[in-house]
């Protein structure tokens, strides 16, 4: 399903179809969905229309308004399917409320022309829709990559290192129970919209890590994710120009993103914050994200996004590790804290109190966090204890951290890492210094 | 509109233990609850509350055993048939329905029309 265009003999006009597949999917289908009523139907007359459009545009060249032809044209298969087999709107309902003009059985006169100019940007109810609290967070993550982002079931399955047969099924499923259990179509109302765009953002959250650091596999960065997420991220920022939280993601995202080629050394090691090339952070890609999170943080307590991208940007405009703005970034976390009280984010205060109040007082929290159990087999727990020995001098219970670490860590980059870190505590416990 | 089951699972020894008291308690947040379905915009299209597990007899294969399908810390203990705009407004009313020792879940019926002929 959903076949990337092949490549045509023209490559401009192929270009421009894999440039229209990119950008414009979640608008084409939507607003096709709101003529099909079935988001099974609606997705496969996109498809359809773009692969009309490799031929189409190869003879009457590109387009002025490369969407508005898709969805027409989608719309008009849509229409008539519809007509020819009107069963198919009965079995799989999705529940759009008719246009104004449409009354039931008023298909027919449907103004696909007339509407070209103003099609309702529906964008914001399919998102909403494919991340409904009714469904697992898996599928939730599953559909919005099919149908917000139009990516194959195959190139899901390979993003989340499971076969093909599992991922169609987790869609099929996810889909079934949006008709069965009539999972509405719209954006959720204004007291419900902080829970549910929180789970919106979510899902977008964790399309980034998943590329940013892929679970396992030998490459740290799987760049399709991420650019992936950075374009949801985007384009919630404009159809919700007046949320911070979206804000907030969009600028946790670049200023995390900003830093991904100094992410590992040339050989594929894994390289610390401290050690990171800051030459080689994309300039503009921080700037943008700082001047995000200090919208996002103007009017109002802020959310969890934005102090996380508040504490990116701090690290991000720091010159070097040595200078880093530590009581700011302690104080942050805080914040985050109590925004977010999860034992997770307790474990990330660890670094900067480290480094204000020292490795013996970190060392202190972290056996509390310990303690509380919920971080059990949490590879960055033991890492972060490690970490501390280490700076400690105490090598013994060091090397023993870092072979739990490396027990619970699968990404081959990451991996290196620890195994580095274990030699040398090792050696040097053995060489008793 | 579509007709959704609401089932009532909670621990049976909340209301063991809590005795008369939890009774009258529970027999007046039911009452509120089938009023508030309407005040909702929903419709209160029946409901019951079952007898404890203990009562409960199970047939599997034609063999016929004490006890119920499936031993749960929290057992089913009562349902509502409602009906609702979609899923959301089916939460939004389930949502009241009381359930002090465990929760509720939803469930639509499904419209078998088009597999009777």
């Amino acid at each position: 399903m959903t076949p990337k265009p092949e490549p045509e003999p023209d490559q401009d006009v192929g270009a421009a179809v894999a440039d229209a597949h990119r950008r414009e999917w979640a608008y084409v289908l939507a607003a096709t969905a709101r003529v099909a009523r079935d988001i099974d139907l609606a997705e496969e007359c996109v498809q359809d229309a773009y692969v009309a459009a490799l031929d189409a545009w190869s003879r009457q060249g590109v387009p002025r308004n490369p969407a508005a032809w898709l969805t027409t044209t989608a719309r008009r298969r849509a229409l008539d399917r519809l007509r020819r087999d009107r069963t198919l709107r009965s079995k799989l309902p999705l529940l759009i409320e008719p246009e104004p003009e449409t009354g039931p059985g008023a298909e027919a006169e449907e103004p696909v022309a007339a509407d070209d100019d103003v099609i309702a940007d529906d964008r914001l109810r399919l998102v909403f829709t494919c991340c409904h609290p009714a469904l697992a967070r898996e599928a939730q993550v599953a559909l919005t990559l099919r149908l917000v982002c139009g990516l194959a079931t195959a190139e899901i399955a390979q993003a989340f290192l499971v076969s093909e047969p599992t991922m169609a099924a987790r869609v099929t499923r996810a889909k079934k129970k949006i008709s069965a259990a009539r999972i509405p179509y719209r954006v959720p109302a204004a007291a419900e919209l902080p829970d549910r765009l929180d789970a919106v953002l979510t899902v977008v959250h964790l399309l980034y890590t998943t590329g940013h650091t892929a679970p396992a596999g030998p490459d740290l960065v799987r760049a399709d994710l991420v650019e992936r997420a950075l374009g949801l991220a985007r384009m919630l920022r404009d159809l919700m120009p007046d949320e911070p939280e979206v804000r907030g993601l969009l600028a946790l995202l670049l200023l995390s993103d900003a830093r991904r080629a100094t992410r590992a050394g040339a050989d594929g090691r894994l390289l610390l914050l401290e050690e990171q090339d800051r030459e080689q952070w994309d300039r503009a890609a921080i700037a943008e994200g700082a001047g995000l999170v200090t919208e996002a943080l103007r009017g109002g307590r802020p959310g969890r996004f934005t102090l996380q991208a508040a504490i990116a940007a701090v690290h991000a405009e720091a010159p070097s590790y040595a200078e880093t703005d530590w009581p700011q970034l302690l104080r942050l976390y805080e914040e985050l804290l109590k925004a977010w009280p999860t034992p997770v984010v307790a474990l990330n205060r660890i670094v900067p109190l480290a480094m204000t109040a020292g490795p013996d007082s970190a060392l202190a929290e972290i056996e509390r966090i310990e303690r509380d159990g919920r971080l059990v087999g949490y590879r960055y727990l033991p890492a972060a204890k490690a970490d501390l020995l280490r700076r400690l001098g105490r090598w013994d219970d060091a090397a023993a951290q870092y072979r739990i670490a490396l027990d619970l860590t699968d990404n081959a980059a990451e991996r290196a890492f620890l195994a580095g870190r274990l030699d040398e505590a090792a050696a040097r416990a053995a060489g008793g210094d | 509109m579509t007709e959704y089951l609401i089932l009532i699972y909670e621990r049976e020894s909340g209301y063991a233990e809590g005795g008369q008291e939890a009774w009258e308690a529970s027999g007046k947040a039911h009452a509120r609850f089938a009023e508030q379905v309407g005040e909702k915009g929903g419709k209160m299209l029946g409901g019951n509350a079952l007898q404890p597990t203990a009562t409960a007899t199970s047939i599997r294969d034609d063999v016929v055993t004490d006890g119920p399908f499936a031993e749960t810390k929290e057992a089913l203990g009562g349902y509502y048939l409602i009906e609702a705009r979609d899923l959301d407004h089916a939460l939004d009313i389930a949502k009241l329905c009381p359930a002090p020792y465990g929760g509720v879940e939803v469930r639509p019926v499904m419209d078998v029309s088009a597999y009777m002929g």
